[in-house]
């Protein structure tokens, strides 16, 4: 008796197996609802943020370093004039620029000059700074690895947080002014 | 007007799917003959139907009727008449018509060839196919109606996505659902046997030939999307361990496990329990597959633009059919050990580390594939997995099936000769180590080129040494009945495989050049001379196309024609010009201008790449070869109790349980 | 919002997609250093098209870091050196290879465990199966 037995719970396994990774498809089905699963956390969150010197794009002689910018955080927008989802990013981007309550720094990523310059012209400059980085090699350096893509930095020039992909009022209502709010009042 | 037919069409089969699950199987609880009879119209009637719709939405391609969604999206008035056919499966809801319409077929043929099958198992089989039949359509209908109209009509379409336009479109997908589709036969077999309670394992012969049938089409079909693949994408590779490519593999080795383990059952009565799980196994992977492609859970090139209802709905119905399926295996899987036995060096333990090695390395994929997955879920962060995993450790997984593949067929069931095994080893071994030696001799220094050689030879020397010895020991005419010459064609074709998957991947010379008009480069014994670029012209695309010359020791070979093309919609896309060869194949790919005249180009030496497929079409030969053996003819119709064709199984030596 | 997002993903990754390939003649030094580079960047995930690899893929980011990898190998840097910093930079999810670390304890481990478990229940199953000798039958001719 005792043989059956035991051979009769041997039987369920492959039933639980199976239920145990319908569950975690269903998990991730609930989580591909809210996440998109293209965008990696960077593992920069936490850590300084690369030394950069970049020129202005309006005053190409003149540059903004990041030493230049400790003191008091600022979010930094990766964005181009070839790319279409920063074009997406641009309205909200100019209702918002006075809304973080801190600078919006334009970084234009891999990009002409000219280019940019005359996007900006084409649909409004919601940057209170814009440097530029044609090269593109800076950036590695930050990690991106396509436009747009938004850093908070804080007072010391730790990265505190990183959008990838275009930024909206959801995001911005849920995640980032939260944290711009709390480095304002002196946390993290 | 036509269009909204073909939704009727679906619908109507949906219907009539929906008796087919129902019907037939009350039928045969009840004992009722008319209830059982129902099945056969009705599985026709739903193929009558499918049919209908496939060829309605085939005609709405044909006549670019841009009102019609589905084609809007995906073809376009420059679109040569048989990229426009085979468009009809290029997307996700005219792929589900297309694996509907594939299920149907492999039901009719059921419904056609398997009239001598007892009638209570036959409408239980035909009554399971329905119930598969009935969670697509339904599917379909639901979430994925291929005759959505858009009103008012564009003019014209979206292109097909060039990557698509291509030979291997037209035959990648078909061939690869008749193996996945394939598999619910043999699944509808073991549900059927589990429902009826059978306790004799007849029912896996009655199976053993559909299975084979479509693990062959499964290789093929693989192979096919493999060789795709190769020239289309244009870097020389032929499988990537791609989500979508694994979802795929996973079947095929179950399958390849399955075929093995209803030969067992089949002839010597054992591992039932076994060949149940595993038939269920099989399709439940292929639904994976399917589940996999289309619910946006996967980052791959492969997958299908996802709607989180599909995801969810085909997740429903894998838990509904797998989980009722595992759940009936659970309650009604036969309790009792039966068949003969067999001493640990015999044919059957060899079979059974076979299964064993492909089990786990099935395992294997799943887990690679769906850690990601899983990392998300349990919020562990974004894992990656890759070539680096699965490749290694599918090696270390396959050495020991590959050292013990020689020993199956030259053992005897139940007991294995010592003695013969001892010899056969030794001439084995012998000659794969010689095999080696003439490839170190011959410029082989790798050990990856050295292990190639020495493991295909020794997988070809051990089905040559069954041959020879067939050949001396069984009588004149009796000598290689087809089922032991499909196996010694899978087999060998195991062995050509092995070569050419190894031997490339270590011999491969790959460069990047920049090439002005005249200059050339030499790659291993070829010469690959440049001579410019010119414009031409394709039925919806205009192209860049360069010449390339490829000399070897002065005489020439051949002039290649690699092509930058730029379709109608905008996109470009690079075809590679590539000459094919039994040894090796020369490959030339277009890249950018690079200013001054010159063109970066990049060019391959691939030796023995066509082995990889050679090998693939050696095994899908050798399952369709098995099905001719007259051991799966029915010749009269098979009483449910005596269910014995010809020759019959050695009945099992005990029935009981067994305690040591 | 949720097609928004779709949208503006699609339009992040076609700002990158093409389906043609990565030529990219890099001034190697000898074959051996080809090869290296081949290898390396095969095993590394272009983050743009995140289903091809660095060497394969045509994105725009995948040629920039192809030159700063072929870059670091002539400043003499080692494979694992170059691995360390794109991970710091892009994690680990730029590569294949799944590092071997907590969270990827059940990834590595997973399969031996399945695979001695799987052994067990045959090394069990060949036990009870086998027979002294005398039970098995000599049947002759049909042995297939």
């Amino acid at each position: 008796m005792n043989e059956v037995a035991r051979k009769s719970i041997g039987r369920f396994v492959p039933l639980l197996v199976f239920a145990v990774l319908v569950a975690f498809f269903v998990v991730g089905l609930i989580w591909n609802q809210s996440h998109d699963a293209r965008f990696v956390p960077s593992p920069l969150i936490n850590k300084p943020a690369p030394a950069f010197n970049l020129p202005r794009l309006k005053q190409p002689a003149t540059s903004i370093s990041k030493a230049s910018m400790l003191g008091k955080p600022y979010l930094l927008n990766v964005f181009a004039s070839w790319c279409f989802a920063c074009g997406d990013e641009h309205p909200v981007l100019m209702a918002y620029r006075d809304k973080f309550g801190i600078p919006l720094i334009g970084y234009d990523y891999k990009d002409k000059p000219a280019d940019a310059r005359a996007w900006l012209e084409r649909h409004g400059d919601p940057y209170h700074e814009v440097i530029t980085d044609e090269s593109g090699v800076t950036a590695l350096d930050f990690g991106v690895y396509g436009a747009p893509e938004t850093y908070l930095i804080d007072a010391q020039g730790i990265i505190r947080y990183k959008h990838i992909g275009p930024l909206t009022p959801e995001v911005i209502a849920k995640d980032l002014q939260p944290k711009i709010d709390a480095l304002q009042r002196g946390g993290t | 007007m036509t269009p909204e037919l073909g939704q009727l069409a679906l619908i109507l089969a949906l219907i009539l799917s929906a008796l087919q699950c129902v019907l037939p199987i009350v039928g045969a609880w009840r004992g009722s003959r008319p209830l059982m009879a129902t099945g056969r119209s009705l599985a026709i009637g739903q193929f009558v139907f499918v049919a209908l719709a496939f060829g309605i939405l085939t005609w709405a391609f044909w006549i670019n009727d841009f009102s019609v969604a589905y084609v809007a999206q995906n073809s376009n008035l420059t679109l040569p008449w048989y990229y426009r056919l085979a468009a009809v499966w290029g997307a996700h809801e005219g792929s589900l018509l297309l694996w509907m319409l594939i299920l149907n077929l492999w039901t009719v043929a059921l419904v056609a060839l398997g009239g001598k099958l007892p009638q209570e198992f036959f409408s239980r089989v035909i009554g399971v196919l329905g119930f598969v039949a009935f969670g697509f359509l339904l599917y379909m209908v639901a979430t994925s109606n291929p005759f959505v109209r858009i009103l008012p009509a564009p003019p014209n379409g979206a292109d097909l996505n060039p990557v698509l336009q291509d030979p291997g479109l037209t035959f990648h997908p078909p061939l690869l659902y008749m193996g996945y589709v394939g598999f619910s036969v043999a699944f509808a077999f073991a549900i059927a046997s589990l429902l009826g309670g059978e306790l004799k394992a007849t029912w896996v012969r009655w199976a053993r030939p559909w299975t084979n049938v479509a693990w062959g089409f499964l290789t093929i079909g693989i192979v096919a999307g493999s060789a795709w693949a190769y020239y289309e994408l244009g870097w020389g590779g032929w499988w990537f361990w791609d989500p979508v490519e694994n979802a795929s593999f996973m079947p095929w080795l179950i399958g390849a496990a399955l075929i093995h383990a209803q030969a067992i059952t089949d002839k010597r009565g054992g591992l039932r329990a076994w060949t149940l799980l595993l038939s269920i196994f099989g399709f439940a992977f292929s639904l994976l597959g399917t589940f996999l492609v289309r619910s946006g859970l996967l980052t791959s090139v492969h997958a299908f633009a996802f709607a989180p209802t599909r995801g969810l709905f085909i997740l429903v119905y894998l838990g509904v059919v797998i989980g009722g399926s595992l759940l009936l295996y659970a309650l009604r899987a036969p309790r009792v050990t039966g068949g003969q036995s067999f001493a640990l060096a015999s044919r059957e333990t060899m079979m059974v580390i076979g299964n064993l090695m492909l089990t786990v390395a099935c395992a294997m994929v799943m887990l690679g594939t769906l850690y990601p997955l899983v990392g998300e879920a349990l919020g562990i962060g974004r894992i990656s997995v890759g070539p680096p995993y699965f490749g290694p450790l599918f090696l270390l997984l396959m050495t020991p099936l590959v050292l013990a593949l020689p020993f199956g067929p030259l053992s005897r069931w139940g007991k294995a000769d010592l003695k013969v095994w001892g010899r056969a080893l030794v001439k084995i071994v012998v000659l794969a180590v010689a095999a080696g030696c003439i490839g170190f001799i011959a410029g082989a220094r790798s050990f990856y080129q050295l292990l190639g050689i020495t493991a295909a030879v020794w997988v070809m020397a051990g089905v040559a040494l069954f041959a020879i010895k067939r050949w001396r020991e069984a009588p004149a005419g009796k000598r290689y009945p087809f089922e032991m010459v499909g196996m010694m064609l899978a087999h060998f074709g195991i062995g050509v495989f092995i070569a050419g998957a190894i031997l490339t991947r270590s011999m491969s010379v790959e460069q990047d050049v920049s090439m002005r008009p005249g200059s050339s480069v030499e790659v291993g014994a070829y010469d690959f001379q440049f001579h410019g670029v010119t414009e031409t012209q394709g039925p919806n695309y205009r192209a860049q196309q360069g010449t390339v010359s490829i000399t070897r020791n002065g005489k020439p070979v051949v002039a290649l024609h690699p092509q930058k093309r730029t379709y109608a919609g905008g996109q470009v896309q690079t075809e590679a010009a590539i000459q094919a060869g039994i040894f090796r194949d020369l490959y030339v790919s277009l890249g950018d201008r690079i200013g001054d005249g010159a063109w970066s180009l990049r060019v391959y030496d691939k030796p023995f790449v066509r082995w990889i497929w050679g090998g693939g079409i050696l095994m899908m030969l050798g399952s369709f070869a098995v099905v001719l053996d007259r051991r799966f003819r029915l010749k009269h119709a098979v009483e449910p109790e005596t269910a014995h064709a010809e020759p019959e199984p050695v009945p099992p030596a005990k029935l009981a349980d067994e305690h040591a | 919002m949720k097609r928004f997002a779709a949208i503006a993903l699609l339009a992040f990754a076609l700002t990158f997609a093409s389906h043609a390939f990565a030529i990219d003649p890099l001034p190697f030094q000898s074959n051996a250093e080809r090869l290296r580079f081949q290898h390396l960047t095969s095993e590394l995930r272009c983050m743009v098209c995140q289903d091809e690899s660095l060497l394969a893929s045509n994105a725009d980011f995948a040629k920039q870091l192809r030159r700063q990898i072929f870059d670091q190998m002539q400043q003499g840097k080692s494979d694992k050196e170059i691995k360390d910093w794109l991970v710091a930079r892009y994690s680990t999810f730029i590569l294949y290879d799944p590092p071997l670390a907590t969270s990827t304890i059940a990834l590595w481990f997973g399969t031996p465990a399945i695979f001695l478990i799987g052994a067990g229940v045959v090394i069990v199953l060949l036990r009870r199966r086998a027979r002294p000798a005398a039970t098995i039958t000599e049947e002759s001719g049909e042995d297939w």
